[in-house]
């Protein structure tokens, strides 16, 4: 899977998790980029990501990510 | 949806909760309202979101109170104005083993060890007896899960110093509770864990990460489980399973096969998946779900394959047979009209998945499992939730029988002369009493579940009807029917509250069984003396029209009352002045 593709159906993720068909984010988006996103959509977001991607995310790199790209990163690890 | 039905998808009903809601919502249906407060030992703002979906997907609006992060036993036992101003219609305390306050240590003899059971006991019990008398609500508590480590192996279920010993010993506790005190249910959360896998759902990095007690993807599960406790608390259960036949209720095809050729009974395996299927619903008729059955096949075959030897089904245990060649859409619309029950409480069960994908177009509110290999028949069935048991009335236990009687009652009535002589030849007797203390939890029932005889649908807790009859204030009549075939139990429903000498009637509804015996006659007779020795001089009667109530519109103007009032929304008030009235004396002898 190439980033392109990961950033492809990462974007359908969050539009589905912030009910937002117009929401785009890129390697730089942080929280603080997107209306909504607080510490409970967090939760929802990333076990979305988790199922989407058929991934899990340890707990180590749950409290490191710092922006989508390194969500992108972890993901590329997994999958 | 098919995302709430079993299995449920987890994984969209989390990612898509938000425009689920949404649709949900625009839904045109008779929509009852109910404050619910979650009363949490970890977060629960997922749980409430999730709760929310599938209270929705029953027709159940809900508003939520939610505790402060922890504060279910503060929230309980000290008065709170928050919660207090909330007025919850439920309350559900969701807890796990990290809320028990305190484990026997290893060096805790056994005495010790009931000790402090007995002290974790209390600490329960003090939230549960404070919300009662406060609130006279019912109350969902969850059991707790068992840990998914055991410090002492395999002994930690048996010693008294293990943690898992000591959850299983306070489940028991909390049944014996719930078995002893009405209004209090347990949600099986032991039970949901087992299911989904216990070391998944414990996943303690959601504890520490976000500090719930159980993996975010388990949530729906436990969120549908409550659900099904609320809706059958407010009447929302189905009532019927419509079967098909053919490679549903037995391996092969009758009419090909014969009936010695169809696989059900002891012989072999698939036989034997048959057979312990409809010994599970022969279970199910016993608490008082209806079967009936809906197949494509000559009658004559229909009731041959049923009659088979090894089959625990036998025509007898059917309200309805409908084994014929028509669409299963009319047929499960003629045992609507014959049972005079809705068709949005039946679930039809087919291994056809055509025949489902018709049933479900024809738009008539029947719930519809994917029923796709025998040996997932039994789960799926019993998984759904749809005949949730929160109360067994004696009426549940008989209503099978009831139904029987019915049948004969039809079959006296063609042989009548005339309408009059069948009500005559019934010898039908009705004890009109108050709400006594044995028939409360069926008058409650009676509330959440009547649609169609009722005036008000004004919905009710046993607390409720126990505070309509402890008033002053309010006339409270149950009635009761019986006539020779049988009992058909507690039918009908009036109270009214008094202001001035006027007597305004806040509930009035029948069971559509009795429907044209004259029992609401007898209930207008009994009340209007009733009124009377009270010296109210006016009955005012009330009907609110809902998407299922049409039957009853003018059932006041029917009764003698007068319109006195029309609102734009077709709710009407009606007055009857008790001086000017004379009785029904319908031919049912009353005590």
């Amino acid at each position: 899977m190439t980033r392109e593709e990961i950033f492809e159906r990462l974007n359908d993720v969050f539009r589905d998790v912030f009910d937002d068909d117009d929401l785009t984010v890129t390697d730089a988006t942080t929280a603080q980029d997107v209306d909504g996103w607080d510490s409970l959509r967090h939760i929802t977001l990333l076990a979305a990501i988790e199922d989407e991607f058929d991934v899990t995310f340890s707990m180590g790199q749950t409290v490191s990510m710092k922006n989508v790209g390194e969500m992108v990163d972890f993901i590329e690890e997994e999958a | 949806m098919q995302a709430f039905e079993h299995p449920i998808d987890a994984a969209l009903l989390l990612r898509k909760k938000r425009r689920l809601k949404k649709e949900l919502l625009s839904r045109d249906i008779a929509w009852i309202d109910k404050r619910i407060a979650v009363l949490g030992g970890s977060t629960t703002n997922e749980i409430c979101d999730q709760l929310e979906l599938f209270l929705l997907h029953h027709g159940i609006r809900p508003t939520f109170y939610q505790s402060e992060y922890g504060q279910y036993w503060q929230d309980a036992v000290f008065s709170n104005e928050g919660l207090d101003a909330f007025r919850p219609d439920v309350v559900y305390i969701h807890t796990s083993w990290r809320n028990i306050p305190v484990f026997p240590d290893t060096t805790a003899t056994v005495q010790q060890a009931n000790d402090m059971l007995e002290e974790v006991c209390g600490h329960f019990t003090a939230a549960w007896e404070k919300l009662q008398e406060r609130f006279g609500c019912p109350i969902i508590q969850d059991n707790f899960d068992r840990p998914a480590w055991r410090l002492l192996g395999n002994s930690d279920i048996s010693d008294h110093r293990g943690k898992t010993n000591f959850i299983f010993k306070l489940n028991r506790y909390l049944y014996d509770y719930a078995d002893s005190h009405k209004g209090f249910y347990v949600n099986d959360v032991d039970y949901l864990a087992a299911c989904f896998g216990l070391e998944k759902w414990a996943n303690p990095l959601y504890w520490h990460m976000y500090k719930y007690s159980l993996c975010l993807e388990a949530i729906p599960a436990l969120a549908k489980s409550v659900a099904d406790i609320i809706k059958s608390i407010y009447g929302r259960n189905k009532k019927v399973i419509v079967c098909d036949l053919d490679n549903t209720l037995w391996g092969g095809v009758v009419g090909d096969d014969g009936p010695e050729g169809i696989q059900v009974g002891p012989e072999v395996p698939m036989g034997q998946i048959y057979s312990e299927f409809q010994q599970y619903l022969k279970e199910q008729k016993s608490i008082g779900v209806l079967l009936a059955v809906n197949s494509k096949n000559d009658e004559e075959n229909a009731i041959a394959g049923l009659n088979h030897p090894d089959g625990p089904l036998k025509p007898g245990d059917f309200a309805a047979i409908r084994a014929n060649w028509d669409n299963k859409d009319m047929n499960a619309r003629s045992i609507a009209e014959e049972l005079s029950l809705g068709a949005d409480s039946f679930v039809f069960i087919d291994d056809n998945p055509v025949e489902r994908e018709i049933m479900q177009a024809a738009g008539l509110g029947i719930a519809v499992p994917v029923m796709d290999k025998v040996e997932a028949y039994l789960q799926t069935l019993d998984r759904s939730g749809y005949f949730e048991v929160t109360s067994l009335s004696d009426d549940d236990l008989s209503r099978a029988a009831m139904y029987q009687a019915n049948a004969q009652r039809k079959t006296l009535m063609q042989s009548a002369g005339s309408y009059e002589d069948f009500l005559r030849s019934l010898d039908m007797k009705a004890a009109i009493t108050d709400f006594e203390p044995m028939a409360i939890q069926r008058i409650a029932q009676l509330t959440n579940k009547s649609n169609q005889f009722n005036l008000t649908t004004l919905r009710c807790s046993e607390g409720d009807i126990r505070a309509m009859q402890e008033s002053e204030n309010w006339l409270c009549l149950c009635g009761r029917l019986q006539d020779k075939f049988g009992d058909n139990g507690i039918v009908s429903v009036v109270a009214g509250e008094r202001e001035g000498d006027a007597l305004h009637l806040r509930l009035w509804l029948m069971s559509c069984r009795v429907l044209k015996r004259g029992m609401e006659d007898a209930m207008l007779d009994t009340l209007v003396t009733g009124a009377r020795a009270r010296g109210i001089s006016t009955i005012v009667g009330y009907y609110y029209p809902t998407a299922k109530n049409n039957m009853v519109r003018d059932f006041y103007g029917r009764m003698g009352f007068a319109l006195i009032k029309e609102q734009p929304d077709g709710s009407t008030v009606w007055a009857l002045e008790t001086s000017a009235y004379a009785p029904k004396n319908p031919p049912i002898e009353i005590n």
